[in-house]
């Protein structure tokens, strides 16, 4: 079975490791922060200016003036910090962040990503993503797999706009995790219930399958 | 004896000078920290073909999506078109200009422009659309596209508190782009909830030194939420 959107959030949380600070994009990256790990401590970052974002308020703490990067409304934890945007992309381009998550509508075996825009369709702009992806060193891209049609988002060559070049190394898909590396993808990880023929099939750029490949482990 | 008196008592005033074509630097994140009676006045008055340089537009209703829809704006410079349907429609159609600019690098852009800089290299935006007919450089074996500063002819902002030289204490992530907008505007124009006397606020506080605001204006705000999201627990 394909991973749910929790489920994604569920494994990509899997990889925050104590001590780090983290961007969440929006969407199934923001719901990770609902997994974090027991026995460790992450900060998040949101890239409008907050370093150690919180859950969402309660319905009396509600506060226009705290939102994450999503214009949803937040809190603030213990210890957290404010800035300007510019003091936010100076700590993201500078490379202080220790992990960024993020959508994509594409990405490739040379590690390019496509996120921001459809021509002719969609025009959603790219926020802080071709920041994020041109400063960090260590990115994760959370996505589906294929289209519902059945058309791979993991390609050969992106088809749509770049958001940023030669920068992704690692995917987490509803199928699979994968990582990027000489010009392919390796498979690392299966969804559970989702053979790698199934994975072959859908991934039209050059993929990597090594011995067995383990299915995703999740703590229930 | 009153030369570092920035206030100004009426939205008209405050918004005074500003002309068919000119480009304004707005603070802003969605809705958050935007300085939405500066929009108004500026939609009252009915000012066209601006260029407006803003992270995003407000929503179709609230913010900047105000001038939007009574075709005030000739060009954007933004980070994000996502919530906002009409802008989205309206650069689909070609009716205004849109340069997408990542957000990093407008932010920076303002700084520059408020700091004496003309340009600067970054590395977000080579090899995509955005750093198409950009100069490209190499550092330690890495590439940058050069960006160009940005400067307005008004900026407007909006902080949470001043006293009456323009010295600004903001709130939380109503920042945002705020203090760079307002360095990068050759009149700097802004909104707050509440002045103090001048001595009030503790030096090591203030985040934004007076020197960069002119004109000073206490509004009363609707602070309109786009995601209003909240737990049960």
């Amino acid at each position: 079975m394909a991973l749910t959107r929790e489920q994604l959030a569920q494994r990509v949380a899997q990889e925050f490791k104590d001590g780090y600070y983290i961007n969440l994009g929006i969407g199934i990256p923001t719901l990770a922060a609902n997994y974090i790990p027991k026995g460790i401590d992450v900060v998040l970052q949101s890239e409008n200016g907050i370093l150690g974002m919180g859950p969402f308020p309660r319905d009396e703490e509600v506060d226009a003036d705290i939102i994450n990067a999503g214009k949803q409304t937040v809190t603030l934890i213990e210890g957290a910090s404010v800035f300007s945007s510019a003091d936010s992309f100076a700590m993201i381009r500078g490379g202080h962040v220790d992990l960024t998550i993020l959508g994509a509508f594409e990405v490739d075996c040379q590690g390019n990503i496509a996120s921001y825009m459809i021509p002719g369709k969609l025009i959603k702009g790219m926020g802080g993503a071709m920041d994020l992806v041109s400063g960090a060193e260590n990115i994760i891209v959370t996505m589906t797999h294929a289209s519902k049609d059945g058309v791979s988002k993991l390609l050969s060559n992106c088809t749509l706009p770049l958001t940023g070049k030669e920068c992704i190394k690692r995917v987490l898909t509803d199928l699979a995790l994968l990582d990027i590396e000489g010009g392919r993808f390796i498979l690392r990880e299966r969804a559970p219930g989702v053979s790698v023929d199934e994975i072959v099939k859908l991934t039209a750029g050059e993929l990597e399958v090594t011995g067995d490949v383990p299915e995703m482990i999740f703590e229930i | 004896m009153s030369g570092f008196n920035k206030i100004i008592n009426s939205y008209e005033d405050a918004m005074d000078g500003l002309v068919d074509g000119m480009t304004i630097i707005s603070g802003g994140f969605g809705l958050c920290g935007i300085p939405e009676n500066l929009i108004k006045e500026i939609k009252r008055k009915g000012t066209k073909d601006l260029t407006v340089a803003s992270n995003n537009c407000g929503t179709d209703k609230h913010g900047l999506g105000l001038l939007l829809s009574d075709h005030q704006v000739k060009k954007v410079i933004a980070s994000y078109v996502g919530e906002n349907a009409l802008f989205e429609k309206q650069m689909m159609s070609g009716e205004i200009e849109v340069d997408l600019t990542p957000q990093g690098t407008l932010a920076e852009k303002m700084r520059a422009g408020g700091a004496g800089i003309p340009a600067f290299y970054t590395p977000a935006g080579y090899g995509t659309p955005v750093g198409d007919g950009k100069e490209v450089r190499e550092f330690n074996g890495r590439k940058y596209i050069l960006e160009e500063a940005l400067q307005g002819d008004f900026s407007i902002a909006k902080a949470w508190k001043a006293d009456s030289h323009g010295n600004l204490i903001f709130r939380r992530t109503a920042r945002n782009f705020n203090p760079m907008a307002i360095t990068a505007g050759k009149i700097s124009v802004v909104e707050v909830e509440e002045i103090v006397e001048v001595g009030d606020l503790d030096p090591d506080q203030i985040h934004l030194p007076g020197i960069y605001v002119d004109r000073l204006i206490k509004g009363t705000f609707e602070k309109n939420i786009e995601q209003r999201t909240v737990r049960n627990t």
